[in-house]
């Protein structure tokens, strides 16, 4: 079996995020990078079915040469090998395509993703993918475990309860918790993902479908009002009368 | 050319989540001179569709196949890409619930469109030029972006949208049928299970109350349910919370939760961590109780209490009991 898992490279959850001075852009300034939240749980996931049932781990970033610090860390974690598509993810779309490019030509069986990146929060990529492919997409699942060589059966979440899926490989799926708990990489898995392939190949050409064309942030609350505990029944007056939302 | 609304329903209710898509939609129809049509899959009452008409929509293709009850992401694409296709829609508005966004995404590329997801704010229309506002960053931002494909898919995020009020106008609900195949239901799901709620689904509430390690242990949360009851919220909790069982996962908001955006959120001993923000911060208004003078949390709120939440709850709960609603 198979396995590519996609991973985005975003800023530290703890980030503060800034923007340059003409607000055009993401300033990376003091940024520390690291692996997307979500695609942790994918990856993990996908290195234990591995252990389960035999087979391979690749894991794919689209993104430029900074990136591969946190590719190695993914190796280190247990993925087999890595490919790294030599381009700047310009939107969902342009990703999706070289994502659906690079599992086409390696013919895997189950493309694993997170459910959003938390830097963009598209939760778009993984259907794009599956739709390029023509083949499901199941996303967001928190439960993914093989019945046989052939057929998974994932447990996704919709609003109000869960789902239970069966789908034959190939598919799509993207991760989030409690999928397993997400592994950190030990002192061998970090010797050994050195020597570990990571193939550098440049991207297929496509279109985009969006522009970025300024960022804003939100506005500062007004401050925060203090209830003495002591009459804490007031504060839902306040809520009534003032704050208008009861 | 038109504006096609995707609706979704639950309870054979419309979601809130889709009134307000509804409302974009029909604003966008405006601000392009023509009509907002919508289309509704799966068991929702016919009052309901018909009451569309209150958000701006003219007309209801409704395609209640049997079938369709269960979301399956095949058969309900072949249904909103052929009403796109008779209603000849260049913008498509949805909500951005799972099912929303599973469903754009796939839409996107079938239709060869743009997807904005998580949009935030009316389009700015100029010319040819269509731009909208999303929440980036896990809410700590919002981006502009242009879509520059003819046909436009737009998700809007939930609780940002005023509902209209245009009380009076009915929507026409025309029945509508696909001829979908068997082929488009192979990946039904086996089985759907939803959860016991007293019918306020997280996701859709107005108001939340939230629990974190402060309370101590599951044997308590009874503090945050009877509050949830007496304002009619739902409940949510912090990650670690839902990582000691004490609640299920399924009510853990955060950056690695679900997100929400209630008009009151009210955080019951939870620290506030950057990560806890993140699920949280485009809620209206936050209330915040903690022992804790420096918690984090209070940098964020409206309201603050300092104090136990043992002692200050229960006033919380009779207050709230207290209220003619
Ligand atoms: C990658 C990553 C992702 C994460 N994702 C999430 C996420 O999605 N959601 C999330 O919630 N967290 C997330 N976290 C964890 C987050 O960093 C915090 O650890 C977590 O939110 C803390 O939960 P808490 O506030 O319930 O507990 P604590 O931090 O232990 O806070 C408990 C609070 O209760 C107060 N308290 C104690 N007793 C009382 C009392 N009697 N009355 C009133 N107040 C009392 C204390 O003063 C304290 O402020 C994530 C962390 C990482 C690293
Ligand atoms: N640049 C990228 N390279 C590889 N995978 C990506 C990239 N961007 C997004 N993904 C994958 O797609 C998922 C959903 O991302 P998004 O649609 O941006 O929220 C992420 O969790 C990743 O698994």
């Amino acid at each position: 079996m198979k396995i590519l898992v996609c991973i985005s490279n975003v800023p530290d959850t703890t980030s503060k995020i800034n923007f340059t001075s003409d607000n055009a852009a993401f300033d990376k300034n003091g940024v520390q990078f690291v692996i997307n939240p979500w695609d942790e749980y994918a990856l993990t996931r996908a290195i234990e079915l591995k252990e389960e049932k035999g087979g391979s781990v690749s894991v794919l970033n689209v993104g430029e040469a900074d990136t591969e610090q946190n590719i190695r860390k993914a190796l280190a974690i247990g993925a087999d090998d890595a490919i790294r598509v030599n381009a700047h993810p310009k939107d969902a779309f342009f990703v999706a395509q070289q994502i659906a490019h690079v599992a086409k030509e390696g013919a895997y069986d189950i493309i694993l993703m997170g459910k959003e990146s938390i830097d963009y929060n598209g939760f778009q990529v993984h259907g794009m993918v599956g739709e390029l492919l023509g083949i499901p997409a199941i996303t967001p699942a928190f439960k993914l475990d093989m019945l046989d060589d052939t057929t998974a059966r994932l447990e996704k979440e919709i609003e109000g309860g869960k789902e239970i899926v069966e789908v034959k490989l190939p598919f799509v799926a993207s991760a989030q918790q409690p999928m397993c708990e997400p592994r950190i990489p030990n002192m061998r898995g970090i010797m050994t993902a050195r020597t570990k392939p990571l193939n550098v190949v440049e991207p297929v050409s496509t279109e985009t479908k969006t522009e970025y064309t300024s960022y804003s942030k939100p506005e500062k609350k007004g401050g925060v009002r203090m209830v003495d505990a002591a009459n804490a029944g007031e504060l839902i007056t306040l809520l009534r009368n003032e704050a208008k939302v009861l | 050319m038109s504006v096609l609304v995707f609706v979704e329903g639950y309870n054979g209710e419309v979601k809130k989540s889709s009134l307000e898509a509804a409302s974009y939609g029909s604003q966008v129809a405006k601000a392009l001179g023509t009509d907002a049509k919508a289309v509704a899959i799966g068991e929702v009452k016919e009052e309901a569709l018909a009451a569309l008409g209150a958000q701006g929509i003219s007309k209801v293709l409704y395609d209640h196949d049997d079938r369709l009850h269960n979301f399956v992401a095949e058969a309900y694409l072949k249904v909103i890409a052929q009403a796109a296709a008779q209603e000849s829609a260049k913008v498509i508005v949805f909500s951005n619930t799972n099912v929303g966004a599973a469903l754009g995404s796939r839409l996107a590329v079938r239709l060869n469109g743009s997807l904005a997801t998580n949009v935030t704010q009316l389009p700015e229309i100029s010319g040819d030029s269509f731009t909208v506002t999303r929440g980036v960053f896990s809410g700590k931002a919002f981006a502009q972006v242009k879509l520059t494909s003819d046909v436009k898919l737009i998700a809007v995020k939930k609780n940002t949208i005023e509902i209209l009020n245009d009380a009076g106008t009915t929507a026409a609900v025309e029945p509508f049928s696909t001829g979908l195949s068997d082929a488009d239901f192979a990946a039904a799901p086996k089985e759907t299970v939803l959860q016991e709620t007293d019918g306020v689904l997280l996701q859709e509430a107005e108001i939340v109350v939230s629990g974190g390690r402060g309370l101590k242990g599951p044997e308590n949360w009874h503090l945050v349910e009877d509050l949830a009851k007496a304002l009619g919220a739902a409940t949510a909790c912090s990650k670690p919370v839902s990582d000691q069982d004490w609640r299920p996962h399924s009510e853990h908001v955060g950056q690695t939760g679900i997100t929400i955006s209630p008009n009151l959120y009210i955080a019951i001993g939870i620290s506030g961590a950057i990560q806890h923000l993140a699920g949280v911060n485009s809620s209206k208004v936050i209330v915040v109780i903690n022992k804790d003078p420096e918690a984090p949390f209070f940098k964020a709120a409206d309201y603050g209490i300092v104090g136990d939440a043992f002692e200050v709850v229960p006033k919380l709960i009779e207050a709230a009991k207290a209220l003619d609603r």
